[in-house]
């Protein structure tokens, strides 16, 4: 298969930044975005030109770092699925490609389609963690939790942090993983002393970061590699309104 | 706790949907006040003579809708603007995947709606826009509240602008009501496609209730 990409690079975080356009040839449609893409690099290289940044880890849809925004989708055209789990099949020869990094004022592009997503981090550190004391292993039946409400919760954390949410989000909102964080731990006993100070904490460094605001559009949603679903933000705002009224 | 509350973008969404509820409560029973012009002239004038009766009622209520309008006014277009600077660069291929137009469209369509609000009020409330049909009264002497409605829609300006106004304010509604739940924490995965089909079909009814009175008059069912 042959594809036109289009592509954002910028040099730094201080560079201007300008899309640029690149033909790549003879690409099999098993190959991942990510394999596309390292043709793509492997060519410039050949070239002498600079080869694209652009994150990537686990290349196995676990490890969130993967966040290109393909043809204005995050993780593009494939629902449930991150860019390294997205293959060329599901485009057709000779398709023209726009390759953007995440956009948002609390993600700084780095370069090409790097960004910093340590905003993230920064959300987590605020309140995303129990406070418990370490030693030995609790045993495990001493904590007694339904299955219903351990699955939710695992639904919750099943988030990657990779950041769709907010690159897909017209207003740039973290909530849904904000809300993912706060959920999975309100929704377990182990979470329960700091319940509700996390989810203030939490959601007033949100807004510190420069994240916009949630206004129900469930883009994030769409996007989401990992499917988690809104009811999760309507729980946050539940936990967020209790937790002040008390 | 007031400035943290109101300092946090879910503090901030709550009191958008705690008084985009109570606009649209007012929106249901002025519908429903409204309507009362299908059962004639009388039991309309009747109606609009006893709510000017109740002054210790009315202005309360009026100047409590107004503070309303304006904090729902001044809290969404202040998250507006945060969202905006939210994504300083945008991108250069726009798409979405499942957002509704209506969704997109809630700042445009709240300020189209604020204008037509103003222009309502100058219209049937304080008469500046056509005193011709204002000073009418009826045969017991009471403000003329049917035939000064059933002579405006009959001019197609009036009516087309009340028409239109009523489509955005159906669009506003289709999105705004159902968002309520979810703003509040009402929400979950049961009840959201309940919610969301409430809210649309609410917006829906709200629209053919109060676009039937200017149809009806251009009609002529309205005499």
């Amino acid at each position: 298969m042959n594809f036109r990409l289009k592509i954002w690079r910028q040099r730094s975080a201080e560079d201007r930044g300008r899309m640029a356009e690149y033909p790549v040839k003879d690409v099999s449609p098993d190959m991942s975005f990510l394999e596309m893409l390292d043709v793509l690099n492997e060519d410039l290289t050949q070239k002498g030109e600079e080869p694209l940044a652009f994150e990537h880890d686990c290349r196995e849809g676990i490890c969130g770092a993967c966040s290109l925004m393909i043809n204005g989708i995050a993780h593009g055209p494939e629902r449930a699925a991150t860019a390294c789990q997205l293959h060329m099949r599901h485009f057709k020869d000779g398709d023209t490609l726009t390759v953007e990094p995440w956009r948002a004022k609390a993600f700084p592009v780095l370069r090409d389609l790097v960004v910093d997503r340590s905003a993230l981090d920064r959300i987590v550190q605020a309140g995303g963690f129990i406070s418990v004391n370490t030693g030995s292993a609790p045993e495990a039946n001493g904590l007694l939790i339904s299955k219903e409400t351990s699955e939710k919760a695992m639904e919750a954390a099943a988030c990657i942090g990779c950041g769709a949410c907010v690159a897909s989000c017209k207003n740039a909102s973290a909530m849904l993983f904000t809300a993912a964080k706060v959920s999975h731990l309100a929704l377990l006993p182990q979470g329960q002393p700091e319940r509700a100070a996390r989810v203030k904490k939490m959601i007033a460094r949100m807004d510190e970061e420069g994240f916009g605001n949630c206004t129900n559009q469930y883009e994030c949603e769409a996007v989401c590699p990992k499917e988690i679903s809104v009811s999760f933000i309507a729980r946050m705002n539940r936990e967020y309104l209790k937790a002040q009224s008390t | 706790m007031c400035k943290e509350f109101l300092g946090s973008s879910v503090g901030r969404k709550a009191v958008v949907g705690v008084t985009g509820f109570i606009l649209f409560g007012f929106v249901v029973v002025h519908t429903l006040g409204n309507l009362q012009i299908f059962l004639g002239r009388d039991p309309l004038n009747a109606y609009a003579y006893k709510l000017q009766s109740l002054p210790w009622l009315l202005w309360p209520a009026r100047v409590f809708l107004l503070a309303v309008l304006l904090v729902h006014l001044w809290i969404s277009l202040w998250l507006a603007v945060e969202n905006r600077r939210a994504r300083p660069t945008p991108y250069v291929f726009k798409d979405t995947v499942q957002a509704t137009l209506a969704s997109r469209t809630m700042v445009m369509t709240g300020l189209i709606i604020l204008l037509f609000i103003v222009y309502h009020l100058l219209h049937f409330t304080f008469g500046a826009t056509n005193p011709e049909f204002f000073h009418l009264t009826d045969a017991k002497g009471r403000h003329d509240v049917y035939a000064m409605v059933v002579l405006s829609y009959r001019n197609y300006w009036i009516s087309g602008t009340y028409l239109l106004a009523m489509f955005f304010l159906c669009l506003h509604l289709s999105h705004g009501v159902s968002s309520i739940p979810q703003s509040l924490g009402w929400n979950d995965e049961r009840w959201d496609p309940l919610f969301k089909w409430a809210g649309r079909a609410a917006a829906l009814v709200i629209f053919m209730g109060n676009s039937s009175m200017p149809l009806a008059a251009v009609v002529g069912i309205l005499k």
